[in-house]
């Protein structure tokens, strides 16, 4: 059982591993390190157009490619990160950030998961104080009698 | 209370019914962010004269716009499709795509010329402009410049019948019945 269970955590190591090595490897010159640490949050952020399920960093897309080639660009010319999404979001739509912007489509996205916790509380306590409130069902006399006998024979 | 009973049935057909309608959604289907608005600005070459052309050169009539390039296998299969509508009176401009001049001068030696100019973006600046992340792509413009549909992938006839008619009426065939694929974007 033991090994099994070490064998099992294994696998999930080596398979995790295995995704993290699957970024593009490319190389950028970056002025200053914190443009870099932006580029790599911003390339995490933005969505493929193309494979719509990997952002601009881990995609070989050839538009992947021209993204970062542009993120890297304007990064470099000092734009901020708001003037960037919304370079990117001008010609892609709000469909290229992983993060959009709540709005009239993607409230749902956004508030759905609380709005269902919060729903499963209220079920919760309506269950609790409902079953508090109910109170001890009556005995009927047949019932009453039965008890009674069963009680007199256990008590001789 | 027993109502209550019927809680989680209401909740399984709830949810199957959004499940449903999530069956016939298309998930590659793409906003197009550039509809309404004016063809982005550009000053590029023309593939065959070479001269600078721009965004003014376009603005004459409702025309289409197609996104091509060598390199796309896909452009070669729309190709003959493009053709038959310029021969019967379509405007069309070429967006050559991140391709090579040569090649491209050669492919539309070899296969035909649909296109009244043709955008030489060979670092891909006004695809990217426009929003363009792979080709074939077609745009239609209107007189004005503006953007008003974008078609991503093949365009052919069943797609042109059912998607395009509203901006050139007059090239529909009288055809009693047409099979309309749903298209890839709108």
């Amino acid at each position: 059982m033991r090994d099994g269970f070490w064998g099992l955590a294994l696998v999930l190591c080596a398979s995790a591993m295995a995704m993290k090595v699957h970024a593009v490897i490319e190389t950028y010159e970056f002025t200053s390190p914190a443009l870099e640490q932006r580029y790599h949050q911003l390339s995490q952020e933005l969505r493929c157009p193309k494979c719509q399920n990997q952002n601009i960093a881990d995609s070989n897309a050839p538009i992947a490619r021209d993204l970062r080639v542009v993120l890297v660009e304007q990064l470099e010319a000092g734009q901020s990160d708001e003037e960037i999404l919304a370079f990117m979001v001008a010609r892609y739509g709000e469909f290229v950030r992983y993060r959009p912007t709540v709005d009239r489509n993607t409230a749902l996205l956004w508030w759905a998961p609380g709005l269902l916790v919060g729903a499963g509380f209220v079920a919760l306590a309506l269950h609790f104080i409902g079953r508090r409130r109910m109170p001890a069902p009556a005995l009927s006399d047949s019932e009453a009698a039965q008890i009674k006998a069963l009680m007199a024979e256990k008590d001789p | 209370m027993q109502a209550r009973r019927f809680i989680p049935l209401l909740g399984f057909a709830l949810l199957s019914l959004l499940l449903f309608r999530g069956l016939s959604l298309d998930p590659t289907a793409l906003p197009a962010a550039r509809l309404g608005q004016a063809f982005p600005e550009f000053a590029k070459p023309e593939l065959r004269s070479g001269e600078s052309i721009g965004v003014i050169d376009l603005k004459t009539r409702p025309a289409l716009v197609n996104v091509w390039a060598t390199w796309c296998y896909s452009c070669r299969i729309e190709h003959p499709y493009l053709l038959e509508l310029a021969g019967a009176g379509v405007p069309i401009y070429g967006l050559n795509y991140k391709d090579d001049e040569a090649k491209a001068r050669a492919w539309l030696a070899q296969l035909g010329d649909p296109y009244q100019l043709n955008i030489v973006d060979v670092e891909g600046t006004v695809g990217l402009d426009l929003g363009v992340y792979g080709a074939p792509e077609t745009y239609v413009i209107d007189g004005d410049g503006t953007i008003v549909h974008r078609h991503v992938g093949i365009l052919d006839k069943s797609t042109f019948h059912a998607d395009f008619l509203t901006w050139f009426p007059s090239f529909g065939a009288p055809e009693a019945s047409l099979t309309t694929r749903g298209s890839v974007a709108k």
